[in-house]
């Protein structure tokens, strides 16, 4: 039995596996499934300042390998989840991070300011980078100055980890990953949904209510282990890995390629017990090859 | 309820018509409590373009023979895939899904479970359940043609059953809406499931004679758990999971134009 214990930043974590914000609600949907404390980290459903409906019906269409979303930040807002979910989650004992969004600047800046109080979470997963909201979300993360800004005002009231998680839909993720290192990020998650469309060619309408919607599943992998590749190899601060991880190869091939944890999204709706796989299946391949500890094989990649 | 992942086994595969099959699964382990209403999501192996799992209806479950029925109308790859499962294969399921149809307060109520197309699914295990809590059961089955009204003998088991067909090859012609049994005016309880407007249709009779009315809606899902928020629809208190607030709505709790 190796070491699977890491640590990004000041967040300790039991072993690199975590789930993916909007894939694994707040835990207790997956409870009957799988024991919640063996998960190294739940990134709870994104979190806004007031309540969002969301984007109307329909918001899903499956791929090729994949699927896309256009759910559209629907939560209840952070007061709710202070009151009525944070009670029930603050004593799971694994690490709860509270995914944050907004429209302008002041309103993830409010959001972090009242996570910040909770005990019981010790960081928070600035998203930037959500492709189904009109305003605020992506729009922050495609840009430097803005990217760089919004997290400056966070980093300013929030005391805990801060992740940051960058859009792909980029000309280039490391410049935006090297904005938000130098503005106070302590980690970054990466990467979020590409943007992308499907039509129903019988109706010839577009079959997500938006037109377009964000692209996530093993279709997506290529792309995200690229760009882990690509950020781990620049910035100082850790890296987390996301994007079709669907099992525990899939998992250490993102370590190998720079990132000291990773998140399991969309295989989460295949096989609910998949994070507790990933877990056993890295821990079986660093005795196969003989590592003592998960972090030896962080970047490991030999090129 | 208690959700399982369990791998079943398929006892036969029972081609019911060109459109439709029938799995029976069964398990070595007791097959757990299921509520009529309630659903499975199925993975499909061995398609290689079906991703998700597919949200598919309980048809029936006989707990004495341990069987759990699974209706497919053949659509799409994933249940073109499940239609051509042989005895003895396995499939995996996460079940029991969703919350379930509701029996009648009033014990006299006279109930009229209306389906249409694959719609019929969970209607033969509601027939059933409420069968067995004392209730006189009257189906109202459309389809297409004759050949599309599958296994009528098992709904006549559990009590009346009057057909549509819109060429007029079974029961009366036309819309399940049209048929002459609705002008009974004593139903006072209908569930229903099938195209959205055809439940609409239901809906706007059972509201016009003041009757309940439950419809079961089956929009696209990806986790079935509540978790991805994906196949909401709008309610009086907006937009909630079909997968756990549903798939049966009261007919006023929706927001529909009807």
């Amino acid at each position: 039995m190796a070491n699977l214990n890491i640590n990004i930043g000041k967040l300790q974590l039991k072993n690199p596996v975590m789930t993916a914000s909007g894939t694994f609600g707040y835990g207790s949907e997956y409870s009957d499934f799988l024991d919640l404390t063996r998960i190294g980290g739940i990134i709870v459903k994104g979190t806004t300042i007031r309540a969002r409906q969301g984007n109307p019906y329909p918001r899903m269409a499956e791929t090729y390998s994949g699927m896309l979303n256009a759910v559209g930040l629907q939560n209840k807002g952070v007061d709710y989840f202070i009151s009525h979910i944070y009670p029930t989650v603050k004593d799971i004992d694994t690490n709860i991070i509270v995914n944050v969004s907004g429209s302008t600047v002041e309103e993830y800046v409010e959001t972090a300011e009242r996570l910040n109080s909770l005990e019981k979470i010790p960081a928070i997963e600035l998203n930037i980078s959500c492709p189904n909201v009109k305003e605020g979300g992506m729009a922050f993360g495609t840009n430097c100055m803005s990217a760089a800004q919004v997290v400056k005002a966070v980093r300013r009231v929030y005391k805990n980890e801060l992740i940051v998680k960058l859009s792909p839909n980029v000309t280039d993720i490391l410049e935006i990953a090297l904005a938000v290192e130098a503005e106070g990020a302590d980690s970054v998650s990466l990467i979020n949904t590409l943007l992308g469309m499907a039509i129903d060619s019988e109706k010839r309408i577009p079959v997500l209510s938006t037109i377009t919607g964000g692209l996530s599943g093993p279709a997506v992998k290529p792309i995200a282990l690229r760009m882990v590749w690509q950020v781990a190899s620049a910035v100082k601060i850790p890296v987390i890995g996301l994007g079709g991880i669907m099992n525990a190869a899939d998992a250490i091939e993102f370590m190998l390629a720079g990132a000291t944890a990773i998140q399991i999204g969309t295989a989460n709706f295949i096989d609910p017990t998949v994070t507790i796989k990933v877990i056993d299946g890295i821990n079986e391949y660093l005795d196969r090859h003989n590592f003592k500890s998960v972090t030896d094989i962080i970047g490991a990649l030999q090129i | 309820m208690k959700k399982y992942m369990l791998d079943l086994i398929l006892k036969e595969n029972r081609i019911l018509s060109s459109q439709y099959n029938l799995l029976i699964l069964t398990s070595n382990e007791k097959i757990p409590e299921i509520l009529p209403g309630q659903f499975a999501e199925v993975r499909v192996d061995g398609s290689p373009t079906t991703f998700l799992r597919r949200p598919i209806s309980i048809h029936y479950v006989d707990y004495e023979s341990n069987e759990l029925w699974l209706l497919i109308q053949i659509k799409g790859d994933g249940t073109k895939r499940l239609a051509t499962m042989a005895a003895g294969e396995s499939l995996n399921l996460l079940f029991p899904l969703g919350n379930s149809f509701n029996k009648p307060a009033n014990e006299k109520a006279n109930v009229l479970l209306v389906g249409g197309g694959c719609g019929v699914a969970p209607l033969l295990y509601l027939g059933s359940y409420l069968k067995k809590s004392g209730f006189k059961v009257n189906f109202l089955l459309g389809a297409r043609s004759k050949s599309d009204l599958i296994e009528l003998c098992e709904y006549e088991r559990l009590g009346n059953v009057f057909t549509t067909t819109e060429d007029g090859s079974h029961g009366e012609r036309g819309f399940v809406t049209q048929h002459s049994v609705l002008n009974n005016p004593d139903f006072d309880y209908f569930y229903t499931c099938g195209p959205t407007p055809m439940m609409k249709a239901v809906a706007r009779h059972a509201l016009k004679i003041n009757a309940t009315c439950e419809v079961s809606l089956e929009n696209t899902m990806a986790c079935g758990i509540g978790a991805c928020l994906c196949c909401v629809t709008d309610t009086i208190d907006g937009h909630v999971c079909v997968c756990t607030e549903g798939p049966v709505f009261n007919i006023t709790k929706l927001k529909w134009q009807i």
